[in-house]
């Protein structure tokens, strides 16, 4: 047996020595900006921002360019473009998750998911009531919109990638265009083709439907690309060995790209869950628990966030903020829950 | 793929390989073979390819094939890359006409009959004349045993027993000692010269009279074009096998009859057909010599 032991190394990670001159630059762009803002007249966040990045900018690439040359300069540069673009691009992002967490997390409560607003008046203390009539009417809007928006948005993707027929480009190129339709118009259309000549009242299912007119794209789009990932060799196998198109569609294509498929089914969900527009236009409100889709108005987590915004007591505006939480928790929860099925290996 | 660095079966390199090897040693080769070409043969049984003409839009890629198939018999396509060997066989068991440009004139005669007259099922078709791909392409959604006994229920066939079914067919594949005790994992998980053998299986199932390889080995490593090659000549007492191959050594190790196909250009031809040891011993035409010696191509 060897005696010699050989220690993993990792020679091209940066040496304790280049990082404490990384941060020393960092440090300096800094003392550099808190200098400039001092003594020059520009003042406020903003130009401490700048001038931290420009500063930034030019010491890490001088830095860069002595040590290591005129290309390493260059590269640093790009290096602090890109960081600088990602956190601008964050920003908002972590802003609004904060801002959402600072004001909804007082309206929390365990009464929130169990009780309805229908004993609760606006200007009750926050412990009073809760959004269970909301939550279970986004539940049942989104719910109808999936079983009728995830059977066509598929079939539609499969035309697409499997039929391929005549009509594929005009149909590809509706999809996209549908995928950009303001939420207001398919709520206005519903209400112009089915609620005005027809039903003539707030109900659940046309509020599902106008929200179905946006999910749909989403789902085919989704769904048309997961599809195409499947290689052509896997139909090939299975029209060669005896199966028709549609039973190799049904079984090779469709469970190959099952884990896809879940993905364009949640991305859907979470593009139509906050949706208010049509909701206020179709489902209208109410502060009871309404579970009959095809009668009467129903509550709903954006018409709750809607009317407690502009109530305007103190409570309804901590309530409405609760609301926004429970939304934006659910919907990302569905987006972890997409990334978490799509990355998982097809087939395992 | 790392593997291709080794693989002396994928097309470029598998040429290279031939050049210093003389047309005496792949004819030793081909003569070595215990051939089961029969003397006599009937007609209309079999397999027949009758003035094959094919097109992917307005080009002509194969001219005028005419080629017969032997029940019981191993034939092997040669020929450099581009030549229509694949879309030749491929109009065999009328998988050409998934490409969407795809035309086709000619008649391909299974048991006396035109596959492509109309009226015929085209899935019958298929279940009789199997097809292995040159990438292993096994169902990833099925496990190994779900995927030998796919076409099955791809092609809804009734079989009394289908634990039975699976191990003659993994058997004859050669793959039933590896994964007989993980039947139950995905195919994926095996190695790419195990998925290719699975893949082989999964054609065998349904009970092809004739079983269309093309370039079954390229992607593989020597170890397992070795299985493959064992495994179709255990496969060839009881199915017609055509096999694509860019191997010279492979097609003068496992063939009975070698066709050479060239292209000058223009659409495909067929040069020559003949036994495999006539056509690397003795070939009629100069093109062929050339190519089998490894002087071009």
């Amino acid at each position: 047996m060897s005696t010699t032991t050989v220690k993993p190394q990792k020679p091209w990670v940066a040496s304790p020595k280049d990082r404490v001159e990384s941060v020393l630059v960092f440090i300096v762009a800094i003392a550099i900006s808190a200098v400039t803002v001092a003594v020059t007249p520009m003042k406020g966040k903003l130009a401490y921002v700048a001038l931290f990045f420009i500063s930034y900018l030019v010491l890490d690439y001088f830095f860069n360019r002595i040590k290591r040359g005129k290309a390493a300069g260059i590269d640093s540069v790009f290096r602090a473009i890109v960081g600088m673009a990602i956190a601008i691009a964050i920003t908002p992002i972590v802003s609004i998750l904060a801002a959402v967490w600072q004001r909804g997390h007082k309206g929390l409560h365990l009464s929130l998911f169990t009780t309805d607003m229908h004993s609760a008046a606006p200007s009750d203390p926050i412990i009073n009531g809760g959004l269970l009539h909301a939550i279970i009417g986004t539940g049942l809007l989104v719910a109808f919109a999936l079983v009728i928006s995830v059977p066509l948005g598929i079939l539609t993707a499969l035309y697409l990638t499997e039929i391929r027929g005549r009509f594929t480009r005009p149909i590809k190129f509706l999809v996209q265009a549908m995928s950009g339709i303001p939420s207001i118009v398919a709520g206005l259309f519903i209400l112009a083709a089915i609620v005005y000549p027809f039903t003539k009242a707030y109900n659940g299912i046309v509020g599902s439907l106008a929200l179905s007119i946006l999910m749909i794209p989403t789902v085919a789009r989704t769904s048309e690309e997961v599809l195409r990932l499947i290689p052509s060799e896997l139909r090939e196998a299975g029209v060669a060995l005896g199966g028709t198109q549609w039973r190799t569609v049904a079984m090779v294509v469709v469970p190959a790209a099952r884990s896809g498929l879940v993905t364009a089914m949640i991305l859907g969900i979470a593009r139509i869950a906050g949706e208010t527009a049509p909701i206020l236009l179709l489902t209208g409100g109410g502060d009871s628990v309404n579970t009959n889709m095809f009668h009467g108005s129903m509550g709903s987590l954006p018409f709750y966030i809607f009317s407690g915004l502009t109530t305007g007591t103190d409570e309804s505006i901590t309530r409405a903020w609760a609301g926004i939480l429970v939304l934006l928790v659910f919907v990302i929860v569905l987006f972890v829950l997409a990334r978490f099925l799509g990355n998982r290996k097809v087939g395992k | 793929m790392a593997d291709d660095i080794n693989n002396p079966d994928s097309g470029n390199t598998g040429k290279k390989n031939e050049e210093d090897m003389s047309t005496s040693s792949l004819a030793a080769v081909a003569a070595g073979r215990q051939s089961h070409a029969p003397a006599t043969q009937a007609l209309g049984v079999g397999l027949e390819a009758r003035g094959v003409h094919a097109w992917f839009g307005d080009k002509h890629v194969l001219n005028n094939i005419s080629l017969d198939f032997w029940p019981g018999t191993v034939t092997a396509l040669i020929g450099p890359s581009g030549c229509g060997k694949s879309t030749f066989i491929r109009t065999l068991n009328r998988m050409h006409e998934f490409i969407p440009t795809a035309a086709l004139a000619g008649e391909v005669l299974l048991n006396g009959e035109d596959v492509y007259a109309a009226g015929v099922d085209v899935t019958k078709i298929r279940l009789k004349v199997g097809m292995v791909f040159q990438k292993p392409n096994p169902f990833p959604s099925m496990t190994i045993a779900e995927n030998v006994l796919a076409g099955l229920k791809l092609a809804q066939l009734k079989v009394e027993n289908k634990d039975d079914l699976l191990e003659e067919c993994l058997e004859r594949a050669g793959l039933w000692k590896e994964v007989k005790d993980r039947l139950g994992t995905y195919g994926g998980s095996l190695s790419g010269g195990q998925q290719q053998r699975l893949c082989i299986a999964r054609s065998l199932a349904v009970r092809p009279q004739v079983l269309l390889m093309d370039e079954p080995c390229s992607a593989l490593d020597p170890g397992s074009t070795l299985k493959i090659e064992e495994t179709i000549q255990h496969l060839s007492s009881s199915v017609t096998v055509i096999i694509v191959t860019h191997n010279m050594q492979q097609a003068a190790r496992v063939s009975d009859y070698t066709a050479f196909f060239l292209s000058d250009g223009g659409p495909g031809e067929m040069v020559e057909v003949g036994p495999t040891s006539e056509i690397f011993s003795r070939p009629k035409d100069k093109r062929t010599e050339n190519y089998v010696t490894g002087r071009f191509g």
